[in-house]
């Protein structure tokens, strides 16, 4: 066996430039495949990192209505309120509800003017609100203790290359917002999220002096008993708002998102995308694996002769066809290997692109398992496309095939 | 067939001194070969008889066209005959199935051709390790049994050299390297000087000629009636696919000795 595979590899060697030609069908579509399974977990990541998506444990409610463009539950018209959080908080399912408000924030800090979102923290509330929001402070401290007059800044925020305010924001630094001077205590971890990453964090009586709220709520954090209570949270909230709400199943004007219902969103749309790749590779593997089909028809015609050679030194039916078959089989691993490098370099290279774009800090998902089952399916597309000429090789006549 | 074959042995006493063994290698026995070509048949060969003993130099003679080819594919059981048996080592090849057909062929006979017939992809150490992985040899036996011939072969120098790099005749000694992988009875060698200068066909001769003083038997096939004179036992003479005749060596001479046949009572006989 390890003799067939280094004569079909000595052969490969000789190849001319036409035969290495007929893989780029395999070479384009283990490069798609490739690129597209390391981006598209990247991109995966990404898109669910700017959702927030962190706690199988935690979910979110907002209020329906125009927020299409605001930030969310912002422009709904008919809000929730602290009653409506105070009732969420009580359902059996469920560990606790915290309120919070958003608006987006005019920050002017080194006398430039950015906007930001601001976030309310509840006073009673903040440590559970920080968990179920994941967040952690990397320098200075978080808001406790009701430290009115004081922010915990977004990551990006503090970072004087992304923040747009040309200079880094430090803790103990002080920073305007909607022109009331604040004093900055914390940075938070980065999230991965551009909204998460910039947001100024606040306690919810300087938010409404700056905004007057009153009641409403934009956003209601849950935390959910456990993660396989989670459907039975989203039901029982949406029956209690339905009820409190006095709208009918299927005309909520509200909204229960769970960690799993926007993955599902964001993957459907991804899935399709792939899907879509998928296909595109696929009719280029097969067009590949066509091309090695006649490549390696031509090559057991042109090598008639050396057929004949080894017929009549012994070679047996099955040992050449082992040859022949081998060789179709690497040179369809070839393609896969080559593929595989540019599918990786792809990857690597998309990531770096939308790392810049989004300012998450993603890492291209290089899964050995996906390069393993690539290289292997594309010498197996290589195998079976070698079959029929393999066999033609095998079946030559000696005395036809020494004539050449 | 028992019986004929004693028969045949009691026929032909051994003449010449002690070389020619008592073992029959190759029998062909009353063999035609015929090529459809249209609606007529070609009849390459026919009626061919045909013996080698062990340790026989036997020339296969004849101009183009005369058979000889057809002859040597026949005897090298690289082609099946249209009518007649061929025996190797008694055994009727025809019973054999392909693959065990091959195998037999690269353990018994070693092939020399007139285009030396090398693999350009493979260095001269692996075209001379090539026939013995057909036979399942492990990597280190093939390699140790390459460098041994070719240094037999006096090429051992240029063994990891590919074919285009040597010339014509270090090929032919390359190839005669490699008929003697698997250590056959028999060396067949078409025209192994056809494609080489008379300087290098002499050495190329030579190395035939001490393979077959060392025991081997080598079957040539050739057009040149002197190299056949020169180095052969025994001579069959082909003209239009016919045995003319067939002549063997008694000291500087050679005698015919040619069977006469009755044709037509084969021909009924087989048909």
């Amino acid at each position: 066996m390890k003799d067939y595979l280094i004569l079909a590899l000595k052969n490969l060697k000789h190849r001319g430039i036409r035969s290495w030609l007929t893989l780029l069908g395999i070479f384009i579509g283990v490069t798609a495949v490739v690129a597209l399974m390391g981006l598209g977990s990247g991109l995966q990541a990404a898109v669910g990192a700017q959702f927030g998506v962190s706690s199988t444990q935690a979910l979110t409610v907002q209020a329906g209505g125009l927020n299409a463009f605001g930030p969310p539950g912002s422009g709904a018209v008919n809000k929730l309120t602290r009653d409506d959080v105070e009732a969420i908080g009580k359902l059996s399912a469920i560990e606790f509800a915290t309120p919070r408000n958003l608006e987006t924030a005019k920050i002017e800090y080194n006398d430039v003017v950015i906007f930001s979102m601001a976030v309310s923290v509840d006073d009673a509330m903040e440590r559970e609100m920080y968990e179920t929001m994941d967040l952690e402070a990397a320098h200075g401290t978080m808001l406790l203790n009701d430290a009115l007059g004081r922010v915990v800044i977004g990551n990006n925020l503090a970072d004087g290359d992304k923040n747009g305010l040309d200079k880094d924001i430090m803790t103990g630094d002080n920073i305007l917002v909607q022109d009331e001077r604040f004093k900055v205590v914390g940075v938070l971890k980065k999230k991965g999220s551009f909204m998460m990453d910039s947001i100024v964090l606040m306690y919810q009586d300087d938010l409404d002096d700056l905004f007057d709220y009153g009641d409403e709520v934009d956003v209601v954090g849950v935390k959910v008993k456990s993660p396989e209570l989670m459907d039975r949270a989203k039901e029982e909230i949406e029956r209690l708002l339905r009820k409190r709400r006095d709208v009918d199943e299927g005309e909520e004007d509200f909204e229960v998102s769970t960690p799993d219902a926007i993955l599902e969103t964001v993957n459907s749309v991804l899935g399709g995308v792939k899907a879509f790749i998928v296909i595109i590779a696929s009719i280029s593997i097969l067009v590949g694996a066509l091309g090695i089909v006649n490549t390696m028809t031509t090559s057991v015609l042109e090598r008639r002769k050396e057929i004949g050679i080894m017929k009549a030194i012994g070679g047996k039916n099955g040992q050449i066809f082992m040859q022949f078959f081998f060789e179709s089989g690497l040179l369809g691993l070839v393609g896969g290997i080559i593929g595989a490098i540019f599918g990786t370099l792809i990857s690597i290279a998309g990531t770096v692109a939308i790392n810049n774009f989004i300012g998450a800090e993603l890492s291209p998902i290089i899964d050995p398992v996906l390069i393993g089952g690539a290289l292997l399916g594309s010498f197996i597309v290589g195998s079976v496309a070698g079959i029929v000429p393999a066999m033609n090789a095998a079946k030559q006549d000696p005395v036809e095939a020494l004539r050449g | 067939m028992k019986n004929e074959v004693t028969i045949v042995r009691k026929s032909v006493p051994p003449k010449n001194g002690d070389k020619v063994g008592k073992k029959e290698v190759i029998r062909l026995r009353n063999v035609s070969k015929h090529y459809p070509m249209g609606d007529s048949v070609v009849k390459a060969l026919s009626h061919l008889e045909f013996k080698v003993f062990e340790g026989e130099f036997v020339a296969i003679m004849g101009p183009s066209g005369s058979g000889k080819s057809t002859a040597m594919n026949l005897v090298g059981s690289l082609d099946m005959p249209t009518y007649g048996t061929i025996y190797l080592d008694g055994e009727d090849i025809s019973e054999f199935e392909e693959s065990d057909l091959a195998q037999v062929r690269g353990k018994r006979i070693g092939f020399i051709f007139q285009s030396f017939n090398l693999i350009n992809n493979l260095t001269v150490k692996e075209n001379v390790m090539l026939p013995m992985m057909f036979q399942g040899t492990t990597f280190e036996e093939r390699s140790d049994k390459a460098e041994e011939l070719l240094r037999l072969v006096e090429l051992h120098e240029r063994m990891d050299h590919y074919p285009g790099e040597i010339s014509g005749g270090q090929m032919q000694r390359v190839a005669i390297a490699r008929s003697l992988a698997n250590d056959p009875e028999v060396i067949l060698a078409d025209e192994p000087t056809g494609n080489l200068d008379t300087k290098t066909g002499a050495i190329v001769m030579e190395f035939l000629e001490k393979l077959n003083k060392e025991g081997k038997t080598v079957i040539m096939v050739t057009h040149d009636p002197d190299l056949a004179k020169e180095y052969a036992d025994v001579v069959y003479w082909l003209r239009d696919g016919e045995l003319e005749k067939v002549t063997k060596r008694n000291g500087k001479k050679f005698v015919d000795v040619t069977k006469k046949k009755k044709k037509e009572a084969h021909e009924n006989g087989k048909k």
